[in-house]
């Protein structure tokens, strides 16, 4: 049995197990727990396709929540009856076709991605000429731009008033099973040639140039699917919560992400889903730091937000300690744990 | 002499109020070792970047093998078959020496970014060959021994030749050296001599190279421009360059009389 064989079965294998888990944990667990659990799934979907637009495109990309809005609406859209859209649209009454139309689950989740990587596409054209910072800017003005048209297209999006009675889609199995395809195909490109040179133009990309890249349509390329990943994580997301409105969207969701793929390790998919695992749970565990404690006899009233504080200066932390995250550019692999760290990967 | 693969005309470009290039004609010859020398900037490596696309002339025009470049992007003039090294080494640092040599096998393949997601007929077998042909060639110009380092991580001299290996990756028919011998001890730009004369030979090369070196340039160049200021003060054989007053005076003073001196000596010595 060559490595190859073997990496192929233990990978299988434990995803395998990853089922078997879940099946368990959905029967025995209580609700909230597995709401964290579904959260984790979510965000490493989200911190893997920023990661592969920032940690391994090298685009200093902020429009993560405009792409999960686009997502999440257009999944809303596509699943709600046109009976339910009728009733729940009070501002104006909903536009053709959406006024008709009613998928299926996994078609509403698919067509959330192609519509956020249209829309990356419309966006990607003009700015990824730009690079650094400018691109920073950029696309955090295209998330906020994404957000007022949803307050203001009242007759497709139901404007601020949002929509309600989603049906909860997004259960453990769906979320993981997501999650391991983003995986699939995140590792696959990044494996790939396309993944070569992609990680070449964000190293030097006058060099990538010379060598006959055309970086240009790379960058779109690899901006658009990370796009499409956004997009499915939104379109989860509006399934887990069953409710969406534009004030969902703002720059905090796509600050959270963005925390976790630098917490975890720019360009390290291992990094992203223990960086997910690791602040989706400090998320939650950190709600203690909101009501009132005491410490050593000092009482500290409850000041809510206190554990995005708390976060903050752990994120200013490691920051200044340990710039390169959790993983670093490494990648967890089987041959790395079973001590053969040359050859395959 | 043979119609040449690269023809120069009235090249000019100016930055600002800078001409940094002005009107420059060269031809070079086909399979010829050539050479672009020239006081710090008198704008040779500007000439490269027009050549290479990175900047477009304010006029003029450069014609590759009867085609005209002039103006077209970097990626496609690579597809066309121009190659270059940079003066400041600029490989992927976060990728193996080897990957570097893949990038640039990249160049004219057909499959699309999404076949290997969907196993799509071929992709696999195209995957594999990139990566055979980047093994043969690191093979071929012996550096297999640094293949899988960090690109970065390398000794400064095997960077330099990493960095022309890569370039020939995409199997260019023209060579753009700028200043190949930057920083090495005479030893280690004799080495490098040979190595660019063989590459010519081997690969069916023209090349040209800026240099500062001018054991360098003497050494392997059979034709050489002159640039000051932007102009073509000279044009001619290593022979022609040395004995010319206005080269000598622009320039090159002793660094030649250093040359011809030590050409003496070794003529001396064979006495």
């Amino acid at each position: 049995m060559t490595t190859k064989t073997r990496n192929l079965v233990l990978t299988l294998a434990a995803v395998g197990v990853a089922y078997v888990v879940i099946f368990i944990i959905d029967n025995h667990l209580d609700a909230y727990k597995i709401r964290i659990l579904n959260l984790i799934a979510i965000n490493a979907i989200l911190a893997v396709s920023l990661n592969f637009i920032y940690g391994f495109g090298g685009m200093f990309s902020l429009g993560h929540s405009g792409f999960m809005a686009i997502g999440a609406y257009t999944s809303a859209l596509l699943i709600l009856s046109p009976a339910q859209k009728e009733m729940m649209w009070m501002l104006q009454d909903v536009a053709w076709p959406f006024s008709v139309l009613q998928t299926p689950f996994w078609f509403s989740l698919i067509a959330g991605g192609f519509v956020a990587a249209a829309f990356s596409l419309v966006i990607a054209l003009p700015v990824l000429r730009l690079g650094g910072d400018y691109l920073g800017i950029a696309t955090l003005g295209f998330a906020e731009i994404i957000r007022v048209l949803i307050v203001n297209w009242a007759s497709i999006t139901n404007g601020s008033l949002g929509i309600k009675g989603i049906p909860p889609h997004a259960t453990l199995y769906v979320n993981y099973t997501c999650l391991f395809v983003t995986l699939y195909c995140i590792v696959r490109l990044l494996h790939s040639n396309f993944g070569n040179v992609i990680k070449a133009i964000r190293d030097d990309e006058i060099a990538a140039k010379v060598m006959g890249i055309n970086t240009f349509r790379y960058r779109v390329l690899a901006f658009c699917v990370g796009a499409f990943f956004a997009g499915i994580g939104g379109a989860l997301q509006g399934n887990l919560i069953t409710t969406i409105d534009p004030n969902m969207f703002t720059f905090l969701l796509t600050y959270n992400v963005l925390m976790i793929v630098v917490a975890g390790g720019l360009g390290s998919i291992t990094g992203s889903i223990i960086g997910s695992i690791i602040i989706t749970v400090m998320l939650e565990w950190l709600r203690i730091a909101d009501s009132a404690f005491s410490i050593g006899g000092l009482t500290i009233p409850g000041v809510p937000g206190m554990r995005m504080v708390i976060f903050a200066v752990a994120l200013l932390a490691i920051i200044l300690y340990r710039r390169e995250g959790i993983m670093g550019m490494h990648e967890f692999s089987w041959n790395w744990l079973f001590g053969r760290g040359r050859g395959n990967k | 002499m043979t119609a040449p693969i690269l023809d120069i005309a009235d090249l000019t470009r100016s930055f600002g109020g800078v001409m940094a290039v002005n009107g420059l004609n060269m031809a070079v010859p086909h399979g010829s070792i050539t050479g672009l020398i020239g006081p710090n900037g008198a704008g040779k490596t500007t000439v490269f970047n027009m050549i290479s696309g990175f900047y477009t002339p304010d006029h003029g025009r450069i014609v590759l093998d009867g085609r005209d470049i002039t103006g077209l992007t970097p990626h496609i003039i690579c597809e066309l078959g121009i190659a270059r090294t940079f003066q400041n080494i600029r490989l992927f640092g976060n990728a193996t020496a080897l990957e570097n040599v893949m990038v640039g096998c990249h160049v004219r393949r057909k499959k699309q970014w999404w076949m290997p997601l969907v196993f799509w007929p071929g992709t696999r077998a195209e995957e594999k060959d990139i990566r055979t042909q980047a093994e043969a060639l690191i093979h071929r110009l012996d550096l297999d021994k640094y293949a899988n380092e960090n690109a970065t991580a390398l000794p400064y001299g095997a960077q330099r030749r990493w960095e022309i290996a890569r370039a020939l990756a995409p199997h260019p028919a023209f060579l753009l050296l700028d200043e190949p011998a930057a920083g090495m001890n005479p030893q280690e730009s004799e080495e490098l001599m040979r190595f660019i004369k063989r590459l010519r030979d081997e690969f069916e090369l023209t090349i040209l190279l800026i240099e500062h070196d001018m054991k360098v340039v003497m050494g392997v160049c059979e034709r050489i421009w002159v640039l000051e200021y932007g102009r073509l003060i000279a044009e001619g054989s290593a022979e022609e360059i040395r004995a010319n007053p206005k080269v000598v005076e622009a320039y090159l003073g002793d660094s030649i009389d250093d040359v011809a001196a030590g050409k003496r000596e070794e003529a001396h010595a064979e006495n």
